[in-house]
């Protein structure tokens, strides 16, 4: 599902308010026909969240962010496994490198190689394309694009119109 | 992929932070810097006869640890507020209060620990006695990590806000008291020839007490600041 | 006789309630400060350790005696507005703490004014002195964390957090002061009331009776003043009469 809306309209609320962080005023969010409330933590453990903010740490290298990441998340990843996803996400050679000397678009990268190294049916991203070049939008689509075909959940803001290819998606304006 | 127990998340929650401090060293330092500094303003202050600055170590070196760790406080959480690494946090399917307790103890590593190790140094500086300096290392040992735990609550609390590090000093500081008063008192009561086990086990007890309870309020400050 | 407490646990409806009663605690507070200042002052006989400078307990006893008792209501309006989310709550307790850190100030600054005389300096580290003072603090703290967070729901729960960590800490800090105390025994003399004479039970009691519905009487109105600014926006604060003049 993509939330389009314009600046201010409340994308970015939405999204925090599924993750849990907000509670909703009126009304409540579901998952699996349970109140989030009531989730203990596998309602986290099911989901992927990436917000505006990369949640990656400069001083450590791109390989070091997706393992702490994942340990935070509750489980360890092999080398393999990270230096797979991040070769998938263009940062072949990178992967030791501490993430300061990279780029913005870059650094986006790694954060989205999260979505990959987990197994996480849901997906919320806010505004997954900032910083992207055309390369790494056109991957992005691919990625949901496979997410969505495995059976999996994405919702996500975007300004730009982003074509998933081989999947219907919703659209949700907010005004 | 292998699913990580508690402790191992505690462990790499540990580890983490002392990597990050490890690759910006300055922070550290600057925290033991300023206790050394401001313990050995004390005799410039007060003037250098001995049995006066023997009388008054034990408070003095409380009260600078006292300082220096508020100076490190807002640092708990600040960076992972800032890139967004603390929203994760939160999302994790473990509890936030195993996260926030593995963040006290590396806080604790690298402020109060190294405290505990330098004071007896500076204690030499006051004279104090090689049974009193005992006294002093066991008691910064055992109260310090209070100190970080107590801290991580004001921390929480005033995240992200215009100020916060003052106002953190403000919240805790009241707080920390009977940490300071039984801190000094161990190592003035081995001054006076008496035990100083009643206080060490009072500051023992205040650690497993604040233990058992500050890492759930501190993570549910976090979910308040968050919000 | 059924009477619906919850009606007033909404603020537009508190807001009436409440105006209506603070006249009902602000003069009766009113007459009996006057009675009682008047019992404490002509009245009492004059102590025969303390000679006439004992009569500032009579403002002293009860201010510490408020203070303390509002950081513990402070704490548990808080603590309600943080479980059960009621917006009133949150507000009361925000509308307690200035009274209570004011109870407090009081309480200290006539405390050494009684100690001049009586200790022979102004401030004296005595164990009950001591703790009001860290009490103040505690106010201080509360107050402070209160007003630098922009948002009012966060405020809310963020301070109620605070007052509950710190009604915790206060038997602590208080068990921890006093044997400080004791440790450093030094020349307080205590205030071993003989019985005291009924004069000045009648004084001490009518000037607490005062305070307390002073207390009550100005947190009302300040709760007043908390719910006009939170709620300036919706529909029934600007269907208020002071509110078309």
């Amino acid at each position: 599902m993509q939330v389009q809306g314009a600046n201010g309209s409340g994308k970015t609320t939405l999204l925090r308010t599924l993750c849990g962080f907000v509670r909703p005023v009126q009304g409540s969010v579901h998952w699996c026909g349970q109140d989030i409330g009531e989730w203990d933590d596998d309602f986290h453990a099911g989901m992927c969240y990436l917000g505006h903010l990369n949640a990656i740490k400069d001083e450590l290298s791109a390989l070091e962010n997706l393992q702490m990441s994942a340990g935070l998340a509750g489980y360890t990843l092999s080398e393999r496994q990270v230096v797979a996803a991040l070769r998938r996400m263009g940062l072949q050679r990178r992967e030791h490198l501490p993430v300061r000397v990279l780029s913005q678009g870059q650094r986006r990268r790694v954060a989205l190689a999260r979505l990959l190294v987990g197994d996480a049916p849901l997906w919320i991203l806010d505004e997954p394309l900032t910083a992207l070049d055309v390369g790494a939008v056109g991957l992005m689509q691919e990625l949901i694009g496979e997410h969505l075909s495995k059976g999996g959940m994405a919702i996500f803001t975007t300004h730009q119109p982003l074509q998933v290819a081989g999947v219907e998606t919703r659209q949700l304006t907010l005004s | 992929m292998r699913k990580l127990s508690l402790l191992g998340l505690l462990g790499l929650v540990i580890r983490r932070d002392l990597l990050l401090a490890m690759r910006r060293r300055a922070d550290v330092l600057t925290t033991l810097i300023f206790f050394v500094m401001v313990v050995s303003l004390f005799p410039l202050g007060v003037g250098p006869e001995m049995d006066m600055l023997r009388k008054m170590a034990s408070g003095v070196v409380w009260v600078a640890a006292l300082l220096a760790s508020m100076l490190s406080l807002p640092r708990m959480f600040s960076a992972d507020y800032a890139d967004g690494t603390l929203e994760q946090m939160m999302l994790a399917p473990q509890s936030l209060s195993v996260l926030v307790l593995g963040k006290i103890v590396a806080h604790w590593m690298l402020s109060g620990l190294p405290l505990a190790l330098i004071a007896p140094v500076l204690g030499l500086q006051f004279d104090m006695s090689v049974p009193a300096l005992w006294a002093l290392v066991l008691a910064l040992l055992l109260g310090t990590p209070v100190l970080s735990m107590i801290g991580a609550i004001g921390a929480a609390l005033t995240l992200g806000l215009r100020g916060g590090g003052v106002l953190v000093s403000l919240l805790v500081l009241p707080l920390c008291i009977p940490v300071l008063i039984f801190g000094a008192g161990a190592v003035e009561a081995v001054n006076s020839g008496m035990s100083a086990v009643s206080n060490l086990s009072l500051l023992g007890a205040f650690m497993l007490f604040a233990l058992v309870f500050t890492p759930f309020v501190a993570a549910q400050a976090l979910r308040i600041s968050m919000e | 006789m059924a009477i619906n407490w919850f009606k007033y646990s909404a603020p537009s409806t508190f807001y009436g309630l409440a105006g209506k009663l603070i006249p009902f605690f602000a003069w009766p507070a009113a007459i009996l400060f006057v009675i009682g200042l008047y019992i404490g002052f002509f009245v009492a006989p004059t102590d025969a350790v303390q000679s006439e400078a004992y009569r500032i307990i009579f403002l002293h006893v009860p201010a510490s005696i408020l203070s303390m008792f509002i950081y513990l209501i402070m704490a548990g309006y808080a603590a309600l507005g943080l479980i059960f989310n009621t917006r009133l709550s949150s507000m009361m307790a925000q509308a307690l703490a200035p009274t209570g850190a004011l109870f407090a100030f009081v309480s200290l600054w006539s405390g050494a004014l009684w100690g001049k005389p009586m200790w022979g300096a102004w401030w004296v580290w005595d164990a009950r002195l001591t703790s009001e003072l860290i009490l103040l603090f505690l106010y201080l703290g509360y107050i402070a964390l209160q007003a630098s967070i922009e948002d009012p729901r966060r405020a809310d729960r963020a301070s109620a957090l605070l007052a509950i960590v710190g009604s915790v800490n206060v038997p602590i800090i208080y068990f921890s002061v006093k044997w400080w105390n004791t440790l450093h025994q030094g020349s307080t003399i205590k205030f071993t009331g003989t019985s005291m004479h009924i004069a000045m039970q009648q004084a001490m009691f009518a000037v607490l009776a005062a305070c307390w519905l002073y207390a009550i009487a100005v947190t009302l109105a300040r709760v007043r003043s908390i719910i006009l600014e939170r709620e300036r926006n919706t529909q029934w604060v600007s269907e208020l009469r002071e509110m078309k003049q």
